[in-house]
This record gives structure tokens, C-alpha cells and sequence, in this order.
């Protein structure tokens, strides 16, 4: 595969009083261009962390403390302040979960998005003003012209939303890390940014990394899925493969707790307890506490990721030497 | 509904807004006032223990109706009432205070708040104290413990900060929040959209606990379909700030009778079908600075007719359901026999295979 991304081993430790505490810990993956690869994950798994380490917008306490991130076969987590300035923006574009730490909140949406334009793009102010209106209408925000003069309080959440990601969008990135960009919009707006991106996918060969909670949303768009847990990628996969023979028993629990809009349950399926967090990590598959499936060896040794079909599992059940557990 | 006890009744309820370019502005260019109209003549009351939920597009009003209800949003007209008073009459801070530790928000955006210098044991505490239902102490400590505990988190929490979480985490810090006052009323603006859907199910089973133990009422908004559907016992469906549809959420979510509600379920991503021809509305999308004519959504409907772009539509009564529609009244669409449940039975084949 020819990747546009390559995260090798990528380690983030969190500086705290005594010791330090790993965020993330030996993380694999790639994006080739063109390919939406999903990320998916408990509620303080890492992934927010990952993207952020992707863009080196990593910020004390957290520390990238091993591994490499490659760009384009270079690499990128040891460029310069300036270097990595350049690339965001231009190259690489961030949708953050926060729609607000993007947004300036004392400038008009028009303003922002022309500014950012003419930091990075050979245009002149009238051309820059006139594609922020297409932007807008792009993303479908009523009555854009007008919409151009709202300062971002005068928004509601998914309008706010949709400008983030036209600022993303505006400059023609080469990847996109996408962290949740449509939970905050309906499903016939998230429909359409869902098109968009997969267009901007397909004709200009734009890599995304998109993490959302929306197996809905994973089944539309994503090529490959990123399962995470505690810091590390539990499977990594096919969309498809991991959807309808999910390997490792997280992510067949996840799956397992979405709400149907086809049967209504008195109670939802739920995992019982909570993932370990990095002031408390256990030992062995992080996993195991509140695996259906754990035998000794889970609690003892932490597995890696073995190949399972097209996907990588990291769970002792997946390993080819496998012989059922012992009595 | 004699004889069931209303928590809340929405009536009429007016919300606009001034969106005018500055008078300056208006004086050199000609341009002229302009009104967002974010909520128009909306009514509905939610029942005592139950949960009605809001959904319709982005920027239809959902949360300005929250943000109202809740008492930060002044009404333009028309009224909300709390357990039998006026949410928009209070004088003082002082009256005002009985009726806010009833009724807690959990906001759309956990981000904006929480107060990032307070550590996350003074935010839960907060409302405790400001409604004076313990002193500091141990046994406030304990409290606090519980309540983190309740939403999933460890009681050591309490002495950190919120930057030192994630999204989901801090969602679930303010579900605490909204919580710690004991409520007879939680507005939940998007209370899951931020979390996994494992922890999302925690939420949502401790939800209904909470409904079934202490009667808690729950005004639900949410883009999430399937989560309205494992939740509400009401439903209104909303466009461009008014309701188009509302009643039972079962047969709302079975038999949708507003083209706008049919279009809306028929959009839903399914991840055991996806990239199923999926309708989409065209058209479009309109603006609340210039609601269309009649019926706001008549644009974008299958169904319009000349009827449709002039008059608007009253309300009508469907079975446990109302519904603003001419097509619908006039018998253009057919009520008894939609083509919902055809489309559910394709879905629950293609579902088993996970
Ligand atoms: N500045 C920080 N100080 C301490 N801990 C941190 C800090 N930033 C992140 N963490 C911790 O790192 C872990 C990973 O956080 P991250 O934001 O990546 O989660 P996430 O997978 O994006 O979750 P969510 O789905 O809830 O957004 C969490 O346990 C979080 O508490
Ligand atoms: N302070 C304000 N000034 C001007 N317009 C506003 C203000 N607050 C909200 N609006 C407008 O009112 C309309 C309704 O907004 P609201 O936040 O209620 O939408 P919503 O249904 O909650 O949408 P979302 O699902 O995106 O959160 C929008 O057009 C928005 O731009
Ligand atoms: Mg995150
Ligand atoms: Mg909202």
C-alpha cells in the first residue's frame, strides 16, 4: 500500500506528579490517499490524543515519547515549529471535537474563512470572499451570503459545526484528520458532509482520519476501521470484516450496545465496568477486567496483534497457536 | 389529558432573534433588519416521569426551546410553565431558585461548560451549595464520590481539572453536575453525542433508572434516532422552528405521517446497511431569516401543492399523533398503510449478521 500516513509505534506519556503516564502506547497505522480510515473507541481510549499527535499539536503534560509519524514518506514528528505550521492548514487540515477552539470568537465566519485563504493560497480578498460564501453553501448553511457576517455565537451547534469543517475544507488538504466532525449534526446534514468528504476522497485523492462514535456513520464512509482501547488499537480492519465478524470481544461488545432503531430494548446491552485509565492501568490485555472471554493468560501477558484475515486483532483468542483454554 | 400530572407546558412559545447588520452598517449600505426566527408558536407538555424528545434539523430551535425552558432565554412571546409557574416571570434571583435546582441542563457543548479553573469536585458541588442542600464537609465529599461513581468515573476525579479529560469524560462530569441537586426535571441537549456507544448505553440505562427510581422527567434532544427511539415516550418532530409532528414517539417512529418526518427517518445511517439507496431531502435548505411562505417546508415536499406554499397548516389529530400537514388532512397521503414497516422488515433480515 502506498500510505500518505504511517504512524509507527507511536508512544504519548503524560507528565504527572511522581511518574509518567501513557496515553498511548504502541500504536500502528496508515492512510493511503484517497482511503477513509475510521477510529473508533471507548470514551478516553487515545484517539483524540492520536490526531493530535498526528498534527504535533501535542501539548504539555503530553509528550510524543516514541515512535515515528511519516507524511508522505517523510517525517513529520520531528519537523520544526515553523515546518509543522506550514503543513497544518495547507496539507494537513484538523476538524477538532471542539467547534469552538477553531473558531475566533470576536471574528466574522466570512473574515475566518478568507483569512485562512490568503494565509495559504494564492488569491486576491474579492476571490477569497466569494468562495467562503461557496464553502458555506457547500457544507449547507442556509442563506450563506448573509450567513458570512455571524459571529459564531450567533450559530446554532451544527451550523458551528459546518463552518469548522469549511475551514478544514478550504484550503484543498492532502489528509484531514476528522475528530468527530458530524456528532453535533442531523442525519441529513451529516449525509451530505458524509458525500462531500467521500467526493473530496475519491476526485482529489484527499486521505481522512476520521474518529467518530457512529457506527452508522463508520459503515457509509470508512475503507478500514481503527478499534481503540486503553491507548492501544485493539483491531484494525476492514470496514465490512470488522462490522459483520468483529474478532476481538471489545469491539463485538460495542457493537453489541448500539441502540436499534428496529427493536426496542428495556435495557441496552452494556459492557459492565469501565476501561482502565492511564493513572491505573492493569496488567496484561487491558481488556481482560471486563472480558466475557479472559483466561489466565490475558491477566499475565499482553498480547500483540495478530493477523486475522485482512485485519489485525490484538487478543490472545486471535493467536494462530490458539488451542482453546486450557482447563 | 385530565387526570395526568403536566410538568411542563410549553404555549405558544415566540423565540426571535435580532440579526441586523450594525445601524451604522444599515445607515451607509441600505441593508435592512433582519429576524432570525428561531422558534415559531410551539406547544407541547411533557408528562411527570416521562421523557419527550425534540428532533429536526440543525438550527431548527431545538435548543433555543431548551435554552428557554432552562430560563437563559428570554421568550419573544408565548409562555413556559414549570410545575405551575412562569419560567419567564421570576423577579428575583431569589424566586427564581426553588424552580432552577428542579430543573438542571445538560449542555450540547461539554467543552464550554465547564468552568476550566474549578476542579471537577467544586463543579458538581456547585449546585449543592448554591441551593444550600449540604455544607462543605465529608459529607459532601461523599456525595461527590457517589455521583462520580454513578456516571462511570473514579471518585479521585474530583481533584482534577477538566482538560485533564476527554470529550466523553467531561459529558459525563456534567451529567453529574445536572444531577447533584437531585432534579425533578433534566433538559438533556445532545447528552450522548459526544460519547462511545458503550458508554453512551451506560448513560442511557442509568437515565432510565433514574427515571424508573426517583421519577425523573427528561426533555431529550438528540440527532440520534435510535437513541430517541430506546428513550422517548413523546416525540415532536420540528422544522424550521415549528412542530410539525408530535405524540406517541412508538408510532411516530413506526407510522410517520409528516413528509418532512418520513424523510428524516428514511435518512438514519444503519451500520448493518449501509450505502442503502437513502432518500434525501433536495431542495434548498431554507432559511430562518426568510421562513418560506405556507408551509414552511412545502419546498422541499414531494407532496406541495398551490394549497401548501400559501396557507399554512393547522395541527390535525391522527390517533395519538398531531400533525401540521395538508397532504395529510386531505387524505393525499396515505395515513393507515406508509411504507415504513415494508422498509424495517428489508433491515431486520440484513441485521443478524453481526
Ligand atoms: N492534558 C492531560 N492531562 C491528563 N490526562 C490527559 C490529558 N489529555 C488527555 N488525557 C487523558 O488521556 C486519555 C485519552 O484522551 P483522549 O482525549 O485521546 O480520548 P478520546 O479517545 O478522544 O475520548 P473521547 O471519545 O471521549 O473524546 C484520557 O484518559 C484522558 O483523561
Ligand atoms: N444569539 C443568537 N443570535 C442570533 N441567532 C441565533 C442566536 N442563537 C441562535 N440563533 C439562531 O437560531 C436558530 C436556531 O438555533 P438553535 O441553536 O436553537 O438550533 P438547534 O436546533 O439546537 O440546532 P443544532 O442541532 O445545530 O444544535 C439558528 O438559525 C441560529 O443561528
Ligand atoms: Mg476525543
Ligand atoms: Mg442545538
Amino acid at each position: 500500500m502506498n500510505a500518505l500516513l504511517q504512524v509507527e509505534n507511536l508512544r504519548v506519556e503524560i507528565a504527572a506528579r511522581k511518574r509518567r503516564l501513557v496515553a498511548i502506547d504502541d500504536v500502528s497505522f496508515e492512510i493511503a490517499a484517497g482511503e477513509v480510515l475510521g477510529v473508533v473507541g471507548e470514551s478516553g481510549a487515545g484517539k483524540s490524543v492520536t490526531g493530535t499527535a498526528v498534527l504535533g499539536l501535542l501539548e504539555a503534560p503530553a509528550v510524543q515519547a516514541g515512535g515515528r509519524i511519516l507524511f508522505d514518506g517523510r517525517r513529520i514528528d520531528t519537523l520544526s515549529e515553523e515546518g509543522m505550521r506550514a503543513l497544518r492548514g495547507k496539507e494537513i487540515a484538523a476538524v477538532f471535537q471542539d467547534p469552538l477552539t477553531s473558531l475566533d470568537p470576536l471574528m466574522t465566519i466570512g473574515d475566518q474563512l478568507t483569512e485562512t485563504m490568503l494565509t495559504h493560497l494564492p488569491m486576491t480578498r474579492a476571490e477569497g470572499e466569494a468562495r467562503a460564501g461557496e464553502l458555506l453553501a457547500e457544507v449547507g448553511i442556509p442563506a450563506p451570503r448573509e450567513r458570512l457576517q455571524a459571529y459564531p455565537h450567533e450559530l446554532s451547534g451544527g451550523m458551528r459545526q459546518r463552518v469548522v469543517l469549511a475551514l478544514a475544507f478550504c484550503c484543498a488538504p492532502r489528509l484531514i484528520i476528522a475528530d468527530e466532525p458530524t456528532t453535533a449534526l442531523d442525519v441529513s446534514i451529516q449525509a451530505q458532509i458524509l458525500d462531500l468528504l467521500r467526493r473530496m476522497c475519491r476526485e482529489r485523492g484527499t486521505a481522512v482520519m476520521l474518529v467518530t462514535h457512529d457506527m452508522g456513520v463508520i459503515a457509509e464512509v470508512a475503507d478500514r476501521v481503527a478499534v481503540m482501547y486503553a491507548g492501544r488499537v485493539a483491531e484494525i480492519g476492514p470496514t465490512r470484516q470488522l462490522i459483520a465478524h468483529a474478532a476481538h470481544p471489545y469491539t463485538r461488545g460495542l457493537m453489541a450496545s448500539i441502540p436499534s432503531m428496529r427493536r426496542r430494548e428495556k435495557e441496552l446491552t452494556q459492557i459492565p465496568g469501565a476501561m482502565p485509565r492511564p493513572d491505573a492501568p492493569v496488567a496484561g490485555c487491558a481488556f481482560h477486567p471486563r472480558c466475557p472471554q479472559a483466561f489466565a493468560r490475558c491477566a499475565a501477558e499482553r498480547p500483540p496483534a495478530f493477523p486475522v484475515g485482512a485485519a489485525r486483532v490484538a487478543c490472545w483468542l486471535a493467536d494462530p497457536a490458539f488451542e482453546g483454554v486450557p482447563a | 389529558m385530565n387526570g395526568t400530572d403536566i410538568i411542563l407546558s410549553v404555549d405558544q412559545l415566540t423565540v426571535r432573534f435580532d440579526a441586523s447588520p450594525p445601524l451604522l452598517k444599515r445607515l451607509v449600505t441600505g441593508a435592512k433588519r433582519r429576524t432570525v426566527h428561531a422558534v415559531e408558536a410551539v406547544d407541547f407538555q411533557v408528562e411527570r416521569g416521562s421523557t419527550f424528545a425534540l428532533v429536526g434539523e440543525s438550527g431548527c430551535g431545538k435548543s433555543t426551546i431548551a435554552r428557554t425552558i432552562a430560563g437563559i432565554q428570554a421568550p419573544t412571546k408565548g409562555a413556559v410553565s414549570f410545575m405551575g409557574v412562569n419560567v419567564a416571570g421570576f423577579r428575583t434571583r431569589h424566586a427564581a431558585l426553588p424552580y432552577r435546582r428542579n430543573l438542571q441542563m445538560i449542555f450540547q457543548d461539554p467543552y464550554a461548560s465547564l468552568n476550566p479553573r474549578w476542579r471537577i469536585g467544586r463543579i458538581i458541588a456547585e449546585p449543592i451549595l448554591t441551593h444550600r442542600l449540604m455544607t462543605r464537609g465529608a459529607a459532601l465529599d461523599a456525595r461527590i464520590a457517589e455521583l462520580l461513581a454513578t456516571v462511570g468515573l473514579s471518585p479521585k476525579d474530583a481533584q482534577k481539572y477538566p482538560h485533564q479529560f476527554s470529550g466523553g469524560q467531561r459529558q459525563r462530569i456534567s451529567i453529574a453536575r445536572a444531577l447533584a441537586a437531585n432534579p425533578a426535571f433534566v433538559v438533556c441537549d445532545e447528552p450522548t453525542s459526544a460519547l462511545d456507544v458503550s458508554v453512551q448505553a451506560q448513560i442511557l440505562n442509568l437515565m432510565k433508572q433514574l427515571q424508573r427510581e426517583l421519577g425523573l422527567t427528561f426533555l431529550l434532544i438528540s440527532h440520534n434516532l435510535a437513541v430517541v427511539a430506546h428513550m422517548a415516550d413523546r416525540l415532536g418532530v420540528m422544522y424550521l422552528g415549528r412542530l410539525v409532528e408530535q405524540g406517541d414517539a412508538e408510532q411516530i417512529l413506526a407510522r410517520p405521517l409528516h413528509p418532512y418526518t418520513r424523510a428524516l427517518l428514511d435518512t438514519v445511517p444503519d451500520p448493518h446497511a449501509p450505502h442503502r439507496p437513502r432518500a434525501r431531502l433536495s431542495g434548498e435548505v431554507p432559511s430562518p431569516l426568510a421562513p418560506p411562505s405556507g408551509c414552511a417546508f412545502h419546498p422541499r415536499c414531494p407532496l406541495a401543492d398551490a394549497r401548501c406554499a400559501a396557507e399554512r397548516p393547522e395541527p390535525i389529530r391522527v390517533d395519538a399523533v398531531s400533525v401540521a400537514c395538508h397532504a395529510v388532512a386531505e387524505g393525499r397521503i396515505d395515513a393507515a398503510q406508509p411504507d415504513r414497516p415494508k422498509d424495517q422488515q428489508s433491515l431486520e433480515q440484513s441485521g443478524d449478521a453481526a
